[in-house]
């Protein structure tokens, strides 16, 4: 049963997914499946929180090496979780003035804005910021014109580079009107939409049709996998 | 020289970079743009529409993608004001509502205080569910957004009356971070509509090739990355901005933004050419040496 009762739920909704794309007057029953959908995919906000919990729990008792981490994400994860759940610092909406929790949490001021906007905010922008440096090092020491495929790859990389940028019309914004098409701006613009997008469309049909068959298996029975291997 | 340049501590490349980024930040360089014909396409798809029109902005990125996108979603939001079109904003990122929020702060609230929340724009906020959002809102948006961000019911917002789902409106914008962004809104929304719904968006650096494939007919305009903002900002400036007496552009630094990150764009896009190519040549003498011996 617990592996039966998901596949019948995963079956009779991807059926009726299909249907409702093809017959108009099931778009409602379509409709109804999404919403649950979106029913659980809210849920699942709870349940990823608990797995997270469960996961560094597990880590920090038994001290596996980097256990330290487990204990920020730990203290991180119940800080903004309390904060925010509760409310905490939030002034009671204009509207209602009698409820203390009818403000909303993410109020300007409050501590979980606070939070956010100087924690949160700059630690992501950081993380991101950071692959410009390892991007820099990796060029310097892996990109090597070591065969045919290397050196188109490297071209193309110059190309973009300096087409993407006000250098590349500096450069080459000279050349005669014979060979206008070669400035790197235009080089960089029919590369993306001929080559890229060529290249591009290809991948996409072949996922399309690698995406049909597998849903088919799944909305058949025939692959499970998605189940998990059915042990603890 | 070739044994000290193979052997270099990475931390110096990364000290390169520092500088290639900073200077050109503190020196507030800025570069003339050329708007390409995408960026193109995206301003006149807004200036297509009149006044009172409906635009739905959905904005599906966080604090993450902000210095690369962040510049589009507020020139985005100063050309629907400039235009007047009613605005609907959404997102299918948690952190979305935010940069909702922000925007609103930073260029509604700030520089048209005349615009009335529920008349000229609401927020609809963040909602779970990814691509099962876009399908729920395609036919019937009530069936998700009971209320708004701030909590008041639909059907107390003067702006939503008459708008049943996202068909009811004029144009979409979407600025995306990845999943779920621009491909699910096409996949999704465009593709089973494709005459009802028009969306035009803007996307980080490495999303944008994904993208093309689906230009012109499911996507008829798109700015990628902060290049494509920073065009997008000139088109919008040099038609709305205002001057002094002098013919100067005279506004805030935020609706320079883009521009201005192109400075630092430039400067690190060429380090890294002189990167590949140094390396590059360490290869070379280095296999030289090899057959030599």
């Amino acid at each position: 049963m617990k592996r039966q009762i998901p596949l019948l739920i995963a079956m009779i909704a991807g059926f009726v997914m299909i249907v409702a794309y093809f017959i108009p007057y099931t778009v409602s029953w379509g409709d109804t499946v999404i919403v649950w959908f979106d029913v659980l995919a809210a849920i699942a906000f709870v349940l990823g929180g608990g797995n997270l919990l469960k996961v560094h729990l597990k880590k920090t008792s038994d001290q596996v090496p980097g256990w330290g981490y487990s204990v920020i994400t730990i203290v991180a994860f119940v800080i903004m979780l309390v904060i925010g759940l509760g409310k905490i610092g939030v002034n009671p909406a204009a509207k209602y003035p009698e409820f203390a929790w009818s403000g909303k949490f993410s109020e300007m001021g409050s501590p979980f804005w606070w939070l956010y906007e100087y924690v949160f905010k700059p630690l992501q922008a950081t993380i991101f910021s950071m692959l410009a440096f390892y991007v820099a090092s990796a060029a310097f020491r892996a990109f090597r014109a070591k065969n045919i495929e290397a050196i188109l790859l490297l071209a193309t990389a110059f190309i973009i580079l300096l087409g993407r940028t006000a250098a590349g019309p500096a450069l080459t914004g000279w050349f005669p009107d014979a060979i206008e098409g070669l400035e790197a701006d235009k080089l960089t613009s029919y590369l993306m939409t001929v080559f890229n997008t060529a290249g591009n469309r290809a991948i996409m049909i072949g996922i399309a049709l690698g995406t049909a068959s597998v849903s088919l298996k799944i909305l058949l029975g025939v692959e499970r996998s998605y189940l998990g291997s059915g042990e603890e | 020289m070739i044994e000290f340049l193979k052997n270099l501590d990475r931390r110096w490349i990364f000290l390169l970079m520092l500088l290639s980024v900073a200077i050109p930040i503190l020196l507030q360089t800025q570069f003339e743009e050329t708007p390409s014909k995408l960026s193109i396409a995206v301003f006149d798809q807004l200036e297509k529409l009149e006044e009172g029109d409906k635009i739905l902005l959905a904005f599906d990125f966080d604090p993450g993608s902000e210095g690369e996108l962040g510049p589009m979603a507020t020139t985005f939001v100063r050309h629907c004001c400039e235009k007047k079109l009613k605005m609907y904003f959404m997102a299918l990122w948690p952190v979305g509502e935010q940069m909702i929020v922000d925007n609103i702060a930073r260029v509604i609230k700030a520089d048209f205080p005349e615009l009335v929340y529920g008349t000229d724009y609401m927020n609809l906020g963040f909602k779970a569910g990814n691509e099962g959002v876009i399908k729920v809102v395609l036919t019937d948006m009530r069936q998700l957004y009971t209320t708004d961000a701030e909590g008041t019911a639909i059907d107390e917002i003067p702006m939503m009356q008459g708008v049943d789902n996202i068909k009811a409106m004029d144009l979409m914008i979407n600025i995306s971070a990845g999943y779920p962004g621009t491909k699910e809104w096409v996949q999704y929304a465009v593709t089973r509509y494709p005459d009802k719904i028009t969306l035009v968006a803007g996307c980080t650096g490495v999303q944008a090739p994904l993208l093309y494939p689906y230009i012109p007919q499911q996507l008829p305009g798109l700015l990628a990355a902060i290049k494509g903002a920073a065009e997008y900002e000139k088109l919008v400036m040099d038609k709305y901005g205002k001057r002094d007496a002098d013919g100067n552009m005279d506004e805030e630094g935020k609706y320079f933004e883009g521009r201005r990150r192109m400075g630092p764009q430039l400067v690190a896009h060429v380090l890294m050419v002189l990167l590949i190519v140094v390396g590059n040549l360490i290869f070379f003498a280095e296999r030289r040496r090899e057959k030599r011996q």
